[in-house]
Order: structure tokens, then sequence, then C-alpha cells
């Protein structure tokens, strides 16, 4: 914690954390846009999983190097409301995403005519 | 009677003051409690993108993301955020080694690239528009609209904020008030970069493979 030299400033970092954090940064950004731009791997799904394995990790740098959190910053306050923060999105994410998949399941099948009657 | 009885037994009670977070300054509550705001930010874009990926594949009979999603523009868009992070970063620094000339022209570059950042979604929005791609046209363009729309608000919000910053860095200089100001719109603009991580994975990324 910087508290004693700067009173105002709660959390920074030094121009190494930022500059790693930005080479990191334009990597985990660059391959992502080459994987899907190009099509490497040819399988669909295989470049899905890569992507988002990428961008879960490209979270993290930014948490980290941008955003200084760690277990240190306000007595570990801010990682706590972070964390609480991830369960909570997590469960209204996938929770929405696995009760509306269920329910278009459960939907009465609807013609594609009486789709156009629909208001 | 019970109240007595403690000192009465000769153990003297004890009071202790724990000092458990030395130089307590005064912008060192602002940071966390700014920090709780911009968690419950999160939580509006997480209900924004569970909207958006449950109405992702409700087309409509309309354009799917492949046939209107652009990702050369995409990648120039979130060049121009990440590039405006790192000189963001810059300014903090800046600010911290008591150079208030440099943070002032790291601001200035920093809110280029954010304008450089809504100017091109607007762009990319007006196109969308142009070619019959509007938010009303399927389930999946009102919530794409609706996310990264509200993302772009967001950059919008801190560029009006950079320009308020540097006023009062001209007026008032490097003081402890415009250094708390400087941290909180840090984490802001730091924290819209991660936000825009999910969208051009999740939205653009995902729905051109899709």
């Amino acid at each position: 914690m910087s508290h004693d030299t700067h009173p105002a400033a709660g959390s920074h970092g030094s121009r190494r954390t930022y500059l790693i954090g930005f080479a990191l940064s334009a990597a985990l950004t660059a391959i992502p846009f080459w994987l899907v731009m190009t099509g490497v791997l040819v399988d669909a799904q295989a470049t899905a999983l890569a992507i988002i394995a990428l961008a879960f990790v490209q979270i993290v740098v930014h948490t980290t190097c941008f955003l200084h959190v760690n277990s240190r910053s306000e007595g570990g306050w801010t990682m706590i409301a972070l964390i609480f923060t991830i369960v909570i999105v997590a469960i209204v994410i996938s929770g929405s995403m696995w009760i509306m998949f269920h329910l278009n399941g459960n939907m009465m099948p609807m013609t594609g005519a009486g789709m156009t009657e629909m208001p | 009677m019970s109240t007595h009885s403690m000192t009465a037994d000769g153990a003297a009670p004890g009071f202790y003051v724990i000092d458990e977070e030395e130089h307590h300054g005064p912008g060192a509550s602002t940071s966390l409690g700014f920090w709780i705001y911009l968690m419950s930010d999160a939580l509006i874009f997480a209900t924004l993108f569970a909207t958006y990926g449950v109405l992702s594949t409700s087309y409509a009979g309309g354009p799917a993301p492949r046939q209107i999603f652009e990702l050369p523009l995409v990648a120039v868009n979130t060049a121009m955020l990440l590039l405006s992070s790192i000189t963001f970063g810059m300014a903090a620094i800046a600010a911290d080694e008591e150079r208030p000339g440099a943070t002032r022209l790291w601001l200035g570059i920093t809110a280029l690239f954010g304008a450089a950042f809504v100017g091109i979604e607007l762009y990319e929005f007006a196109s969308l528009i142009a070619e019959g791609a509007t938010p009303q046209r399927s389930a999946f363009l009102s919530g794409f609209f609706a996310l990264v729309g509200t993302h772009g608000l967001h950059v919008l919000c801190g560029l009006i904020w950079i320009g308020v910053m540097l006023v009062q860095m001209s007026l008032h200089g490097l003081n402890a008030d415009n250094r708390r100001r400087l941290m909180c719109l840090g984490m802001f603009w730091h924290l819209l970069d991660v936000v825009w991580i999910g969208v051009f994975t999740f939205v653009y990324l995902l729905g051109v493979l899709r």
C-alpha cells in the first residue's frame, strides 16, 4: 500500500507493471483476433474454447496490472468485493443461459405460419 | 450487581486500540467506495451480457453476426481502447512523479484514443443501421445495441470526466483532491477496458464463429 507517500492515492503500479500488462494484453488481444480471422484452428469449437480461455487470462492481467487488485489493497476488501462480484456475475450469466435454454426447449412448438401471425 | 463484580474480582477491564490500518489518508476509503460502485457497474454489464447471451441466436429472419460484423474494424477499435489504457497508466505514473504537465499531456492522449473509440463505434452503428440492422430488427440486434451501446455511453462519460479532470488540474494542479479524482477516473477507465474484453470476445469473435 502506498498510503505512506501519497495519502490520496489508494493503489497504483510502477511503469514496469503497466508496460508488462500492456505487452501481455496486446498479445492476448491479437491472438484471438488472429485465430478467428485466419481460421487457423479449423475446428470452430476449439477456436471458441481458445478465445474464451484467452479472454479470462486477459481479464486477470488487466485486474492485476491496471486495476492493481491484490490481497493487500484496502486490507483485502477490494479483493473480497471482486470475488463476490465474480460469483454474482457467474450466477447471473450462467443461470440466465441455463434457464432460458431449457425454457426454449419446453415451449410449445410453433409453426412458421403461427410465427408470422404473432403481433 | 454483576457489573461491579468484574472489577471486584481484581481483573481490571482492559482496552486495546488495534491500529490495523496505519496512515489512513483521506482518499483511502474513497478508493474502496468507488471500487464497490465499479463492482455494481460490473453487475449492470453482467445482466446485459446475460440478456445478449440468451437472445444472441434469435435472428427473427434478420441478419446473423457473421453477415454484419466487420472484424478488422473491431480490431482497430479494440486497439484504441487498449492504447488508451496504457496512456492512462502513463498519466498515473506522471502524477506519482509530481509532473503535472506530463500528467495533463498523457490524459489528453488518453482522451484522443477514447474519442477515436467512440467515433469508430458510432460509425459502426451508423453503417449497421444503414444496412437495416437496426435495434428493432431482431432480439439479437436489440441485445447487441443495448450491451455495446451501454459500454459506449460509459466511455463517453469517461471522456467527459477526463475533460473535467483536465480543467480541475489546470485550476488546482496536483493537489490531494485531484490525485484522488485521478485515481477514481483511472479505475473507471481500466474497468471499461475489462468489460470490452468480454464484448469483443463473446459478442464479436464468438458471433462470427457461430
